[in-house]
Parts: C-alpha cells; sequence; structure tokens
C-alpha cells in the first residue's frame, strides 16, 4: 500500500522535473528516502547529539545539594531572568594539577598502549594475512574470540595472575628468581599490561583486513628487484599498510584515553586516569556539573583524532565503493 | 522554432521508426557524456551501439533502461514519449552484462520474477518460465540456484529472464563480455538466434567489434559521446565516414593529404606520404585542396617485387617487419617518405616465388577502387 | 596475498600471540574448578562453585535482565543500523549527510564514560521538562545499548551494502519491481548473513557493556556485569571464574558454530560452482 502510494508521487515529480535527478533511487522515493532516514537521524540526533548540549549546559554549572544535584542556568526571580555562568570547573581543571595530571597519564598510556598493541599485533596480524587461504579464517577467528567474550572476563583473568599471591609471583618464587613477591598488582605496569591485553584486537583487525588485500606479487617483484626480506617489508609493506595501521591505532589510542575499568581494577589508586577521575567525581563526590566539565574537555581533546579517523574511513569506503 | 523543428523531425521519423531518440544530452556536472544523440530504430532490428570504454554508449543504454534521466532530450517507444518514466514502468527489459541473476532464486524464480511484478496468474506465470527455459534450453537447470551454473548457462538464463515481460526493446549490456573467448564466438550466433526467434527489438552494447559485427544489423560508432556513423556492418567496414571509425574498425593505412584533383566521378589526392596523388575512384562532396584523410585497409594493398603496371596507385619501399600469421601475412613495408604501410597478403599469393624477405625492395600497390576518402 | 605456508617467524609470532591472549583465560578456566576460597592457590579439583553460581539468585535475575535487555537492543539496532547503512551506501548525497556518518562513527570510539555521563544527563534533563522517563532503569540502558550497538550494525551492513553487486538491484527495478519491493525481496535476503552477524556482533556488545549501563541504570536494576563489576572491585572470587568460565564457553561454542557454519557454506557453494 505505502509502496503504490510512493511511486503514484514518484512517477508524477519525475514528470515535472524529468531531467535533474539522475541515480534512480533519488528519483524513485524521494519522500520514502527522507522518511527512511529520518527515523536513524532522528534517534542520532536525540540520543548521541543533543545530550552533548546538556553536558556543555551543566559543566558551567555549580554544585546543588538537589535532585538533580546542579543549579540551574537560567533563573527567574521576580520577573527578573537570570543566566549565571559558573567557569569555576574550568579553572580547576586547568589549575588543579590532579585533574592536569590525569589528562597528562591517560594521553601517555592509551600512547604507550597504543605503540606496544601496534608492535604485538602487526607480525600477528602479517601472519594471518599471509597464511594459506584455508587457515586463514580459522586463525583470524582465534584471534578474535578473546574479543567476543566478555572485557570483564578479560581483565579479571589478569588479576589472578598479577595479584601479590598470584600465579606470576608464585613462578616467579618457586623459580627462586625472587625471594618476595613483587608488587605487581595495581601498578601503572599492571594497568598497562591489561589494556594492551584488552585492545589488542582493535589493532589486528583493520591490521589484517588491511594486509589481507596486499598483492603478494608485490612482494616477489621486490624481492626480484634485489630487496631483501627486511628491505621489502620497510619499503613495500610497511608504507602499503599505513591506512590500517592509522585505523588501528586509533580504534586503540581514542576508547584508551578514556578508559575506566582497567584503572579501577588493576591501576594504582593514586595515580588516576581521566576516566577514573570523571566516574569518582560522578558516582562518589556526586559532583555532576565537575563530571560535565571533565567531559567536554575530554570530547575536546578527542574530536579531532575522531573527524581524523572518520574522513578516512569514509574516504576508504568512497574508494570501495567506486570499484 | 528549434523546438518546433524538432518536434517536426521526431512526427516524421516516427511514422518509420519504432524507437527514436531525440537529440539526447546526459550530463554528469560539467562532464557531458552523451552529446546530442539522435537515433532511430526500426521495428525488429538488432543495433549495435559500438565504442571503446567511456564513450558514453552505457549511459545511453542506461537511460533507455531509465536506470538515468538524460538531461535534455526524448526518448520515445512505439509512439509513447517514456524519458521521465521510471524504469518499472517502462515496457523494456535489459540484460546486465555481471547478468544480476538474484543469488538467492533457483532459476525459474528469476525468469518468474518480472512476471510476478505484472501480477500475471500461477498458471500463466508457469507457462511462461517454462516457454522461457525451453527457449533457452535450460529446462534441466530450473531448479538451480545461479552460482551452480557456469557462465555460458548464467547467460542463457539472463536472456530468458529478460525476454520473459516479452519486452517491447530488449537491451543488451556487453551480453557476451563475461565469457571466454572460445564461448564467446559460438554464443553470439546462438543469442542472435534466440533474439529473432522472439521477434524483439534489440539494442546492445558493446565495445568488440567482432560481436557487433556477427550480431547486429545496424552499428552505431560512438565516441566521446558522439554518434559518429550508423550503418550495416559493411558499410562501416568499407565506407567509413571519418577518421575514427576507419581506424576504429578494423586495421586501416591513413594517409593525409589534400585534393588535387575534383570531378564528380573520381578524386585525386595528394599526400607528401605518397610518391605520386593517389586516385580514387568515387566523388566527394568537397572542394580542391581540403585537406582530407585516405583510408587503404591492409588487403588491399598489394606486394609485388616488379613495378605495377597500374597508374599512379602505387610507391617503392623495403620490407621491415613481416608478421606471419599462417593463412595469410603481413608486410610493413617502409616507403620513401618514412611512412610504414601495411599489407595483408594470403600465403596463396607466393605460390610461384618465394615471399619477399627483411629488406628486400618491393613495391605497394592498389587499384582505383580500394582507398576511401575521408573529410573529416 | 597467500603463501603455500606459515613461515617459521609467522609461527613464531603466532605461537606467543595466541599464547598470550589464550594463558589467562585457560588459567582462569582451571581454577573455576579449585576446591579452594582462595582463587590463587590450589586445593583440589571441584565443581563446587559452579553448585554456588547457579544457586546465586542475584546472579541469576542480573543475567535474565540482561539477556532481556541484549535480545531487544538488539533487535532494534539491527532494524535502525541496517536502515542507516541503506541510506550511507545507497541515498545519494543529501544535506547532513556527513554529520550522520559522523554520529555513527563517533559512539564506537568515543570512550564509554562520555557516550554514559552524557546520555544520562539527557535524561535528567528529559524528565525535569516532560517527567519523562520516570526514573533510569531497563529503557534508558536499552535506548544507550542501541545508540552504541546501532553504530557497528551500520558499519556491517554499509560495507556489505557497499561490495554487493548493485546491478542485481537495478535487474529488479528493471523487471518492474519497486524500491520498497526491492529492498525487501532482493536486497534484505543477499545481505541476510551480515545482518545475522551484525545481531550477534550487537548482542556481545550489549550483553558486556558496563559503563553507559552504569550510568543510565537504576535502583532496581542490575545487569550481569555491573554484578560482577561490583564484586571483582572487592577482590578475587572463584565464583566468578566459574561465571568467566560459562561465558567464555557460551562465546565460543557461539563464534565457533556461526564460523563453521559459513565456513561450511562457503564450501558447498565452492564445490557446486566447481562442479557445474
Amino acid at each position: 500500500m505505502m509502496s503504490r502510494l510512493l511511486s503514484l508521487r514518484d512517477s508524477r515529480a519525475a514528470a515535472a522535473r524529468p531531467a535533474r535527478r539522475s541515480a534512480w533511487w533519488q528519483r524513485a522515493l524521494p519522500r520514502g528516502q527522507s522518511l527512511v532516514t529520518a527515523i536513524p537521524y532522528g534517534w542520532l540526533l536525540l540520543f548521541f547529539l543533543v545530550p552533548f548540549l546538556f553536558v556543555l549546559q551543566i559543566s558551567f554549572s555549580d554544585v546543588e545539594i538537589a535532585s538533580p544535584p546542579y543549579r540551574a542556568l537560567l533563573s527567574r526571580a521576580e520577573d527578573v531572568v537570570s543566566l549565571a555562568l559558573n567557569f569555576g570547573n574550568y579553572r580547576y581543571i586547568f589549575g588543579d594539577p590532579l585533574y592536569f595530571d590525569a589528562y597528562l597519564s591517560s594521553l601517555y598510556m592509551a600512547g604507550v598502549t597504543t605503540l606496544i598493541c601496534l608492535v604485538v599485533g602487526y607480525p600477528i596480524a602479517y601472519t594471518i594475512a599471509r597464511a594459506p587461504e584455508a587457515k586463514r579464517n580459522t586463525l583470524l577467528m582465534l584471534v578474535m574470540l578473546p574479543f567476543w567474550t566478555s572485557f570483564l572476563v578479560r581483565v579479571y583473568a589478569w588479576m589472578g595472575i598479577l595479584d601479590n599471591e598470584g600465579l606470576l609471583n608464585q613462578a616467579l618464587l618457586a623459580l627462586g628468581l625472587i625471594d618476595e613477591p613483587l608488587q605487581l598488582m595495581h601498578t601503572q605496569l599492571s594497568v598497562q599490561i591489561v589494556m594492551v591485553y584488552a585492545y589488542l584486537p582493535f589493532m589486528i583487525l583493520p591490521l589484517f583486513s588491511n594486509l589481507v588485500k596486499l598483492d603478494g606479487r608485490l612482494l616477489e617483484a621486490s624481492a626480484d628487484l634485489g630487496c631483501r626480506p627486511w628491505q621489502t617489508f620497510l619499503r613495500v609493506t610497511l608504507p602499503l599498510s599505513k591506512n590500517g595501521v592509522i585505523a588501528g591505532s586509533m580504534l586503540v589510542f581514542i576508547p584508551a584515553v578514556g578508559e575506566f575499568v582497567i584503572p579501577e581494577l588493576v591501576g594504582t589508586p593514586e595515580s588516576l586516569m581521566i576516566g577514573k577521575v570523571l566516574w569518582m567525581e560522578f558516582f562518589d563526590n556526586n559532583n555532576w556539573p565537575m563530571a560535565a566539565s571533565v567531559t567536554i574537555v575530554m570530547v575536546a581533546l578527542l574530536i579531532a583524532p575522531i573527524i581524523y579517523l572518520h574522513k578516512r574511513e569514509e574516504k576508504a569506503l568512497a574508494r570501495a565503493a567506486a570499484r | 522554432m528549434a523546438e518546433s523543428s524538432l518536434h517536426q523531425a521526431a512526427k516524421t521519423a516516427g511514422a518509420k521508426s519504432y524507437l527514436q531518440i531525440v537529440d539526447v544530452v546526459k550530463k554528469f556536472g560539467d562532464n557531458t557524456v552523451v552529446d546530442h544523440i539522435n537515433l532511430s530504430i526500426a521495428k525488429n532490428d538488432i543495433f549495435a551501439l559500438l565504442g571503446s570504454s567511456g564513450c558514453g554508449k552505457s549511459t545511453l543504454l542506461r537511460m533507455l533502461a531509465g536506470m538515468e534521466t538524460p538531461t535534455s532530450g526524448k526518448i520515445i517507444l512505439d509512439g509513447e514519449d517514456i524519458t521521465a518514466l521510471a524504469p518499472y514502468e517502462r515496457p523494456i527489459n535489459m540484460m546486465f552484462q555481471s547478468y544480476a541473476l538474484f543469488p538467492h532464486m533457483t532459476v525459474a524464480q528469476n525468469i518468474a520474477f518480472g512476471l510476478k511484478q505484472d501480477r500475471l496468474s500461477r498458471s500463466d506465470i508457469a507457462e511462461r518460465v517454462e516457454r522461457m527455459l525451453e527457449l533457452v534450453q535450460m529446462k534441466k537447470y530450473a531448479h538451480r540456484k545461479p552460482y551452480q551454473l557456469s557462465g555460458g548457462q548464467q547467460q542463457r538464463v539472463a536472456l530468458a529472464r529478460s525476454l520473459a515481460k516479452r519486452p517491447k526493446l530488449l537491451l543488451l549490456d556487453e551480453p557476451l563480455g563475461a565469457l571466454d573467448k572460445k564461448l564467446r564466438q559460438q554464443t553470439q550466433l546462438e543469442l542472435v538466434n534466440m533474439i529473432e526467434q522472439v521477434g524483439v527489438t534489440c539494442i546492445m552494447v558493446t565495445h568488440d567489434q567482432e560481436e557487433a559485427m556477427t550480431m547486429a544489423g545496424r552499428i552505431g560508432i560512438m565516441s566521446e559521446g558522439q554518434l559518429l556513423q550508423v550503418a550495416t556492418p559493411g558499410e562501416i567496414y568499407e565506407h567509413p565516414n571519418c577518421r575514427f571509425t576507419a581506424e576504429f574498425i578494423g586495421e586501416t593505412n591513413l594517409f593525409g593529404g589534400h585534393v588535387v584533383e575534383d570531378e564528380p566521378d573520381h578524386v585525386c589526392i595528394h599526400s607528401i606520404e605518397l610518391p605520386r596523388p593517389v586516385r580514387v575512384g568515387h566523388g566527394i562532396t568537397g572542394t580542391m585542396g581540403m585537406p582530407v584523410w585516405l583510408s587503404l585497409r591492409p588487403e588491399r594493398v598489394g606486394v609485388s617485387r616488379q613495378q605495377p603496371v597500374v597508374s599512379g596507385n602505387w610507391a617503392a619501399g623495403t620490407v621491415g617487419d613481416i608478421a606471419y600469421l599462417g593463412g595469410f601475412s603481413i608486410f610493413h613495408v617502409r616507403l620513401d617518405s618514412g611512412k610504414v604501410v601495411k599489407a595483408s597478403v594470403p600465403a596463396t599469393h607466393w605460390r610461384e616465388e618465394a615471399a619477399p624477405t627483411w629488406n628486400e625492395p618491393v613495391f605497394v600497390s592498389w587499384t582505383d577502387n580500394d582507398a576511401v576518402v575521408l573529410t573529416q | 596475498m597467500q603463501s603455500k605456508d606459515i613461515s617459521g617467524f609467522g609461527k613464531l609470532t603466532l605461537g606467543a600471540g595466541l599464547a598470550f591472549l589464550y594463558v589467562p583465560i585457560l588459567i582462569l578456566i582451571v581454577y573455576s574448578f579449585n576446591a579452594s576460597k582462595l582463587v590463587t592457590v590450589w586445593a583440589s579439583f571441584s565443581t563446587h562453585w559452579y553448585g554456588v553460581l547457579f544457586n546465586d539468585d542475584a546472579v541469576i535475575s542480573a543475567f535474565g535482565l540482561s539477556l532481556k535487555i541484549a535480545l531487544f537492543s538488539s533487535a532494534m539496532s539491527v532494524v535502525l543500523g541496517t536502515i542507516a547503512g541503506l541510506v550511507l551506501a545507497r541515498f545519494g548525497p543529501f544535506k547532513g549527510k556527513s554529520l550522520f556518518a559522523g554520529m555513527l562513527t563517533a559512539p564506537m570510539v568515543m570512550p564509554e564514560v562520555i557516550t554514559g555521563l552524557s546520555m544520562l544527563l539527557l535524561f535528567v534533563e528529559m524528565q525535569q521538562w516532560f517527567g519523562f522517563p520516570a526514573e533510569r532503569g531497563m529503557l534508558t540502558i536499552w535506548v544507550g545499548h542501541v545508540t552504541l550497538c546501532m553504530a557497528y550494525v551500520t558499519v556491517v551492513i554499509r560495507s556489505r551494502l557497499v561490495e554487493m553487486d548493485r546491478s542485481v538491484e537495478e535487474a529488479a527495478m528493471d523487471l518492474g519491481a519497486r524500491p520498497f519491493k526491492i529492498f525487501f525481496q532482493i536486497t534484505l535476503p543477499i545481505i541476510a548473513p551480515a545482518i545475522a552477524s551484525s545481531f550477534l556482533l550487537a548482542f556481545t556488545l550489549s550483553i558486556d557493556d558496563l559503563v553507559i549501563t552504569a550510568f543510565l541504570s537504576g535502583p532496581g536494576s542490575t545487569t550481569l556485569p555491573q554484578l560482577i563489576f561490583s564484586r571483582v572491585r572487592l577482590g578475587l572470587n572463584p565464583e566468578i571464574n566459574a561465571l568467566a568460565t560459562m561465558t567464555v564457553l557460551v562465546v565460543t561454542l557461539l563464534v565457533v558454530g556461526a564460523n563453521r557454519m559459513m565456513v561450511k557454506a562457503e564450501r558447498r557453494r565452492a564445490r557446486l560452482a566447481a562442479a557445474a
């Protein structure tokens, strides 16, 4: 019924302006198309974009003992509407070393995690991509399987290993390499190890899908022209896999900056990562405006890499579509 | 003014022609892909649009199917203006280059798909599908899925599917392009037979001149969005109307020159690449001294050790390369002017004597009726 | 790109990589069968903690809630994500398209604390203005999960549509089918495997989500990840080992099963194509 109504409209619309549009989808579904588009578009606007406006608004607010625990920016008293912006939260963030250090250490941890993931993940992705086709699928599944299991389970698995009475310490003691247990848990190192473990699949997958498209004949040509394997890798493979490296790095770095669960479960109580700060401000201190300001600064830090990643991916898709 | 004369032209042509393409233009942005095309096609014609990739032939075909809308111009089929109709409203069906068979449907379901859109009764659909399967000799495979078929079988299913609705016009997009060369030659005539059995007007698009020459009754040569020549395969080969066509269809030797003698029954052309003016036994519409091109097919060029007795149409040279092709050989003869002339000589020509060899001095010659003058 | 077999270096890399990925999980599984209450001290083999797990009402009800939310969110996100994928892959350019595409990329990489907090603030403001949603709970979690998962679904569907042969849809239109019919009779059946795998992806994302859920849940709604998190925060817990083992088992069966089905279908197709 609906389709018939649409098509009736279509033919008339098409007759009215016969020569302006090209693709048949556009001609066939002008109204239907915008209707269809409006559903997911509206959802995202309402539940993804608009919320940031509220975050922005509340970041300029004050804490109040009320429900919700913040003061409205616009107040009306005796027919006078007054707007009160509070920049205090931001002054805190840039003034107080606690926040500043938290941002720095988050960026640092995310950066190191990205680097280690790249160094560890590249050879794995390369090997799978170069494997015979029959084995490739199984190998990729093996590598991605932990990704499908719960994130929490993956973090928890390391808690048993890194614990003071944990397996690693037990093993080292049994081997006589150490005399007393090492403090592994709740250190910078434990956070680093678990972050690499948790984010590694996000590096391997884009690298694999890039490397698998690499034409093996190029490597043969390079060898034929006198390059040794490592030269071939540096001059042919690596430059050609640039897109995969960038995509994988972004996919690890951006979410890692705001990681909360890992520093909470295996991190030190003193050195804070910004995701944890946000969580504490919100849940423990009930300081919503401060949490909102922390969020806004984090968004400001991450928006450029997100847009960069997005633009690259769109370009890659456009190329794929043109083929 | 221009508008009304166009209408006039359309009306008079409409009496004879089944499909008319009237001054159709297609632009993508600033890029003109189809440039003022006019074409009429008679009922039950098999017409081929021939051109290299990017010449606009596929866009023209897609405009006929309705997948693209012309920027300006009209398409009239059987007296009805179909320019603004959506693809699903046109009595036109297309066989896609990739065949575009629905992978999740069986052969029979594929063929029935278009008929179901017309809300035909179950028994009618079954009967029509049956007949189509018979036509393309695919009855045994009715319940197979497309991926279970060979390329040639898929092609036949695609044809059956596009013929099932009894379209007024059948479009073939590179109909044999996805088949390998051996299969292609065999399939060409089969395809023509099937189309003629059904008796449908057909336009095909191809870049393969052999395919066009074998299958089509008339050919349109396209280049850079323009239709350069429309004629039968024989006319196109023997009497190309421009340099592009002459070079595009088959091999030819081209000489630049100008008219030095212009009579109703013959002309003489002087070219600096040839030692003396060439006499051509047909008149041209042109003036004395105008620059022209001379096209001379390699099989029209004779090669001999003796100086030819014909008056002006010969030149001396030496043999450069020889391409031995079994039944005949192609001699690349370098003339004194430096121009290389290709001559295709049948092997039987050298019964009396041994064929000339590299660097041997020879003469090339041709008759008045062998060369064609191209004025554009 | 392929070679006859994996090189020695490759075998070493893969072995080390897989060991890194799997040893922690294997240890976790082994210790779930430990009789001792201390997770790190091996006593003897026992299935005691599985008994404890299956009699833990809090776990059972949290699992039930997670399952319900995951089913509803993945269903909705598959619908929205498929539409979004279609819009991006098939509809021509329109005003605001790049914003649309951007809003679909961002949730995937955006740290979840950001997404969670901002959505929460939206719901709080909505409640102020309209009194709806009256309280946080299943509904708000559902909205959060759908927003997150639809982004992933869109990526899967969109790339499938981009690589799909467009002329199949054009052929359907040429044969007289209208756009809606083409979508349901041609496009949808062809991309069905991609829809199934995106459903699986959305489901695992939803059932696993902790951070967004923490912001959007209310007092009465505790999902399984929230429950695990609150217990793990207090330290190692053998019951959690048992629960984690169950999770690994279920996921492995699902993924391996799905993978085998795909490989089988692929092989059958190749064999038939070769035979014809």
